[in-house]
Order: structure tokens, then sequence, then C-alpha cells
């Protein structure tokens, strides 16, 4: 039903009501729902400002520019981006295997990026609303409240992202933006003395991330009818596994599932992903809308990040993730997990899974190597895949015989699930919405849902119950009805 | 009285000796002292344009890379009057060239962008021109990056007095100067320029780029990562 919701019959008769967090840097979302006078709902968008600009931006920058540039597309994760980048362009400088060193450094990276954003995910931005309840008091709905009710709770949320943060740093050389891939391979590997930092906390932070994967295992268990059901909808899975057909978040071949779970394809290259992914645009959305080009438009939309990850892969190759994961699968049953809430369960136990990468490369002789780079026949063209925290993320580029980038072209995980974060405002436009009026308790639930899916938006970086917020009931001829507005501060105001 | 021999002249009040026909400059730079400058480089004639070196010399604002240093003079350079008046020149140089210190090779081992970290200039204050200038990558091994040209003209200088090759010239005048390459094309590729030119090797920012390196040191090993510009009297950067 809710396809339907996306263009109402006769938008002129009914009231604009629109969620618009503004934001300051990279993204943009606003959320806007039509209702008629008995509040009923009868359209509902998610518009997400995306990053076309920079693909031209690119264009003529010379090749080995782009890790590094690329990672201003986001102040959240652009390890993904660097990373990424790096594997499209190892292409061009013939890097086909890249040394052990090189490739265990990069995967190092990758893994404490994953952990250090699924941690602010978890912890900053979506443990106030799991813990003290959606609707609950807006000024205790925040990562203050949560520090003062469960103090050892973001404790741990803070020094669990604080460790990602100081793993990039030891790889990349900053924590934000560093420079450590290159295309070819690595600038640098671990030394001794910063692969023993980390060695120390390492054990203490796989301990942490399974208890987290434990709390939201436990929440989900408490309510079982509202994690189930908030904002559920049926749909395609993606994701890269690896060759083996187990998680691996940093390389392997592409697979997809229907919403039963059957395998829709398998083993795909993911340098052919045109063939297999068609972007739609609609007049709506600056976004655009991928599908996957054998079902069509209609049917071939499809969810990335975590929960199709840990259902799509056939196993977890680290032994505290792998018994979370059967734990997970055996509860949603016959049929995959849908619902929304799932995410925070297996956004979890990837965190763990990160963990114990980590881990396990720290034990690794190969980090601390120094072979760190490869090349050989100069290539034009590459494409980059990897699974970035939120999702699958594509880098496409061609580079000239002058070595200046020709042609770029990214699809970030936010755009794969773009139709379905829609499906899932909807849903809950729809269950919680429907026939009552506007308050921020409601608003919240909307905002749920979107954050769910961790969506790359800048204003999905402001700490939960800070995002500023507008609402305002318009009548049909635009005339302003009432409006209330959230503050950066998380007060409300009408007006 | 006799004279103290050598002469000397002070500087921030420490004594600085020189030697015959000496800039206060070099003279500084061989007593191990530190005055900001951009477009001198002790290998070559100075230039005197960039206006960073600029001291007071007994009370009178001077380059100190072209004036010759004088015994008895009293010099002040590290002072907020001067380094006020370099910030200013810093942040004009800034907008009007395209740097993007956060995806630059440079980063890190680039003059203009330590000399304002040494200067503590925290923003560009004026609006930035965002001029047009396209690359030349036409060259095998060598990328130019106008974006980032500081007109300082060492390149110039090294092709033309070290190299024997006349590879680039300064073009135009005022807000209009450019760089320019001697080719009837306009590109590097038509000049016989090559990576073992004196003129690869000189240029302060990002323009002069070896093809397909960027980014081979790692964050913390740069050479301003290890010590600040100020560190030695003339940087020397990896990588030059
Ligand atoms: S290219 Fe470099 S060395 Fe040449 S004038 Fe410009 S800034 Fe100076
Ligand atoms: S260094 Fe003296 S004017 Fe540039």
């Amino acid at each position: 039903m809710s396809a339907n919701l996306e263009t109402a019959a006769n938008p002129e008769t009914l009231r604009r009501v629109a969620i618009d967090p503004v934001s300051r840097v990279e993204g943009h979302g606003k959320v806007t729902i039509l209702l008629d006078d008995k509040n009923k709902v009868h359209q509902v968008r998610l518009h997400i400002v995306e990053f076309r600009g920079f693909e031209k931006f690119i264009q003529g920058r010379p090749y080995w520019e782009v890790p590094v540039m690329v990672q201003r597309l986001c102040g959240i994760c652009p390890v993904s981006h660097h990373l990424a980048a790096s594997k499209a362009l190892d292409a061009i400088v013939g890097a086909k295997h890249l040394t052990p060193t090189a490739e265990k450094n990069r995967r190092l990276m990758h893994y404490g990026q994953i952990l250090q954003s699924h941690a602010l995910h978890f912890f900053h931005l979506c443990s106030p609303d799991l813990l003290f309840g959606f609707d609950s008091d807006v000024s205790q709905r925040n990562i203050v409240g949560v520090a003062a009710k469960y103090p050892e709770t973001a404790k741990r949320g803070i020094l669990l992202r604080k460790f990602g943060q100081e793993v990039i740093r030891h790889t990349a050389g900053k924590r934000v933006h560093g420079t450590g891939s290159v295309p070819g391979g690595v600038n640098k590997s671990l030394s001794i003395a910063e692969r023993d930092e980390l060695l120390k906390d390492i054990y203490q932070m796989v301990a942490w991330s399974r208890d987290a994967v434990h709390m939201v295992k436990e929440l989900h268990h408490q309510n079982p009818e509202l994690y189930n059901s908030f904002g559920a909808f049926r749909a395609n899975f993606m994701s890269m596994v690896g060759f083996d057909g187990g998680m691996d978040l940093y390389h392997g071949r592409l697979r997809g599932r229907d919403e039963n779970g059957n395998v829709l394809f398998d083993g795909v290259d993911y340098q052919n992903y045109t063939q297999l992914i068609e972007e739609e645009v609609k007049n709506w959305s600056y976004m655009k809308f991928p599908y996957l080009k054998s079902l069509g438009r209609e049917k071939g939309w499809y969810r990335v990040g975590p929960l199709s990850r840990v259902q799509n892969c056939d196993f977890i190759p680290t032994p505290l993730a792998e018994i979370e994961r059967r734990e997970f699968v055996a509860y949603s049953g016959v049929m995959p997990m849908h619902a929304p809430l799932g995410y925070h369960w297996a956004r979890m136990i990837e965190m763990l899974h990160a963990a114990e990468m980590i881990k396990d490369l720290l034990h690794d002789d190969d980090i601390t190597g120094s072979e760190l780079m490869t090349s050989g026949e100069r290539g034009f063209e590459g494409v980059g895949v990897i699974e970035a925290p939120r999702g699958t993320l594509i880098h496409h580029y061609r580079v000239d015989e002058n070595d200046l980038v020709s042609m770029c072209n990214l699809i970030v995980s936010t755009t794969h699930n773009n139709q379905a974060m829609n499906e899932a405002v909807r849903r809950v436009a729809v269950q919680y919405l429907h026939g009552h009026e506007v308050t921020e308790g409601l608003l919240n639930h909307i905002e749920v849902a979107v954050r769910a899916f961790d969506p790359c938006l800048s204003c999905a970086t402001h700490a939960l119950g800070k995002m500023p917020l507008e609402v305002e009931v318009l009548d049909q001829t635009g005339q302003r009805l009432s409006a209330l507005s959230r503050g950066g501060d998380g007060t409300i105001c009408d007006g | 009285m006799s004279k103290a021999n050598p002469p000397s002249f002070t500087l921030d009040g420490k004594t600085i000796p020189f030697g015959e026909g000496q800039t206060i400059i070099q003279a500084a730079m061989d007593a191990g002292v530190y005055i900001p400058h951009l477009c001198f480089n002790p290998e070559f004639k100075p230039h005197g344009s960039c206006k960073l070196c600029t001291v007071k010399a007994d009370g009178r604002q001077t380059a100190s890379c072209t004036q010759q240093a004088k015994d008895g003079m009293v010099v002040e350079s590290d002072i907020k009057e001067i380094n006020d008046e370099r910030r200013a020149l810093l942040q004009m140089l800034f907008v009007e060239g395209n740097h993007f210190c956060p995806s630059c090779e440079k980063s890190g081992n680039c003059q203009l962008q330590a000399t304002a970290y040494e200067l503590d200039m925290m923003s560009p204050h004026f609006d930035h021109f965002f001029p047009d200038r396209p690359l030349d990558a036409s060259h095998p091994d060598y990328l130019l990056d106008f974006n980032r040209c500081i007109l300082c003209s060492l390149c110039v200088r090294a092709s033309r007095d070290v190299d024997g090759k006349n590879v680039f010239a300064l073009s135009g005048r005022g807000i209009k100067s450019h760089l320019i390459v001697n080719a009837k094309s306009g590109h590097l590729a038509d000049t016989d320029f090559s990576g073992d030119d004196k003129a690869a090797h000189v240029c302060p920012v990002g323009v002069i780029l070896k093809k397909r390196v960027g980014f081979a040191t790692p964050i913390g090993q740069r050479s301003f990562d290890e010590q600040p510009i100020s560190a030695t009297p003339h940087p020397v950067v990896k990588g030059a």
C-alpha cells in the first residue's frame, strides 16, 4: 500500500507537513507529508540532496589525488570513500593483487572505520530512542540523558568509537581525512609500537562489542511487537560477500536475495555493476533510485547495509559474531528479518565482527611488514566496491592517457537505500501519524525510522534530539495554519 | 673604541655577524635564524617579489632578501606589526589561487602552508578569486597544477640560470601575472623539461609535481609534521 503513498491523487486539496532537518555539511534530508483535514496521510516523501557535484569536481584531476579528495564527500565515513577509490584506482596502476601488508593494513583501517561508525550510530544517535522510548521526554532523549541514567553504556560507546578512531589514525595517519591508502597499496604499515598500543585494548573492545549485541538483542526480545513491526516492509537485499560466501566487508562478489531470502544473483564481479543496477531519476528527488535491472524499477529496488549483510552471507568468519549471526537468523525464522529496527541488532553483530577482525589482524605479522606497493600494466578504467558502514559503496573511474580522471560515477549506500527509506517512512507515517495531531513525539517516530538505516546525511550526525526540525501545517491555499519547530538545543516552540 | 670584527647587526635583539655583501636574510640563515620567506631560496639570486621576508631595519620596512646588511643595524622581524602584514600577504596568496590543502599532495611539505601555520593564519579573510587555471598534464612524467602557483619565479630562475633551458616564464602584469610554459603550444610536453632539471625540484608549493607518486609519505613523516618551518633557517623539503 505504501507505493501509492509516493504520489497523492489530488495534492492541491491536501495540507503539507514538512520535516526539514537543516544541514550544514554534505547532505540535507527532508520529509514532506500531505494530510487531509482529518489528518489522514496521502503522500510521504523523503528527499535527500546528493553529491552529484562531486563527480564533476573530480573530473580533470590527477587520479592519485582522488582517494584523498573523495574523503571530503563525507565527514562521517571518509575512510570508506578513501578505500573504495583506492580499490578502483588499483586497476589504473595495474595492481591486480596487493601485497599482503598493503591489503591487511587497508582492511585494518576499514574495520576501524566500521567499529567507530557503528559505535557512534548506535550509542550516540540511537540508544536514547531505544532506551527511553520514541516519544519519551525530549530533554532526556539524547546522549547526555543516556550518560546520566546508564553511565557505563555511554562510557563504552565513547571508548569503542575512540578505539576505532585510533585504528584509523595509525593506518591512515589521521583520525579524519588521512592518506594511508594509495593506488597500488598503502604508504605505511603499522609500526610495532602502534600495534602494541592497539593490542592493549582490543580484548576489552571485543568484550564490550559482544555486550552491545546482547543489549540490543535484549531490547528486541523485550518488545517484539514494536521491534518487528515498526516501519516494517518487505524488500530485496544486496551486499558484497566474500568469495567463499562468508561476510567480507572489504572485498568479494555481489550477491542479492529476494524478500523470501532466495538468491537472486550471486558471484557477480562488481566491475560489471552497470549490468546489474540501473539508476532511476524521479522529478521530486535529487537522489537517484537504483534498482536491479533484471527485476525492473517496480520490483527491483533493494536494501543494503547491516540488515542485508548479516542475512546475505553464509557465515561470519569470526567465532563470536558467528554465534550472534546464528541467533539472529534463528530469531527471524524461515523468513528473513525485514524490520528496520533489526538494523540495530545486525549493526552490533557487525561491530563485534569488526572488533574480532582487528584483533586477528593485530596478531598477523604481515600488518607490520614493509612491502607496501605493487603495480603492473597500466589500466584506464576501474570499479572499486566496499561494504561501508551504511552499505555497499561503488566508485567507478575512467582515467585518460595523461593520468587525469575523465569520468567518475559514485553510488553511495544511502542512494541504494533511497527507496527502502522512503518505504519505512511511509509505513511509520501510516502507523503513527494517521488521524493524529502532529506532535514532537510523533515526528521523532519518523526520525527513528530514518535513523535505523544510518543514512549518511549530515543531519544524522547531529546528536539526537538536537536535529533542528521544522514542521509547517499549511491549508490548500498554502496558508500557514500552524508550525512547530525544534531548536538546536532541543527546545520546542510554536510559531 | 675599536669596531667589533666581523661586522654585525641585531635581529630581534640577537647579534648576527655578516660577511661582505650579505643580505639580512643570508646572514640570518648563516646564524641559524629563520625569517619567513617564500620567493627566496639561498641557491638563487633574490627576486624580492613576495615580501614575506619584510623586516624593519632601523625603523624602515624593507625586504630582507634584497637589503644588504649594515654594521650596527637594528633589525626587527618577529614583531606583531610585521607579522600582521605577513599574514595579510599570505591570505592574499591563498585567495588569489586555488589552494585546497586537504587534497593537495604537497600538504605537509608545502612552504606556503607551513608559513601560514607559522604565522597563525586561521582563515583566508579575503574573498576567494576562484581563478580558472587548467592543469597541464601533457608531460609523461610531470604535472603542472597552476592553481597553486604563487609566482615566486623560482622555477623560472632555476630553469634559466641552472638548467639553461628557459622552460618557464612569468607573463602578464600585476593581478594578471601568471606562469607560462615557453612552448608554442604552451604545453610542458613540447619543451625539453626533464625530471632531472633543477626546476623540477624548487617549487615551494604544489605546482610542479612528479606524476603518480603523490601521498607516498605518510602523515607524521612529512617535512613540516616533524618540525615547524621556523625550526630551520631554510626548509629542506622532502620529495621536492
Ligand atoms: S610554479 Fe612554483 S616555483 Fe614556479 S613560480 Fe609558481 S610557485 Fe614558484
Ligand atoms: S622572500 Fe624576500 S621578497 Fe620573497
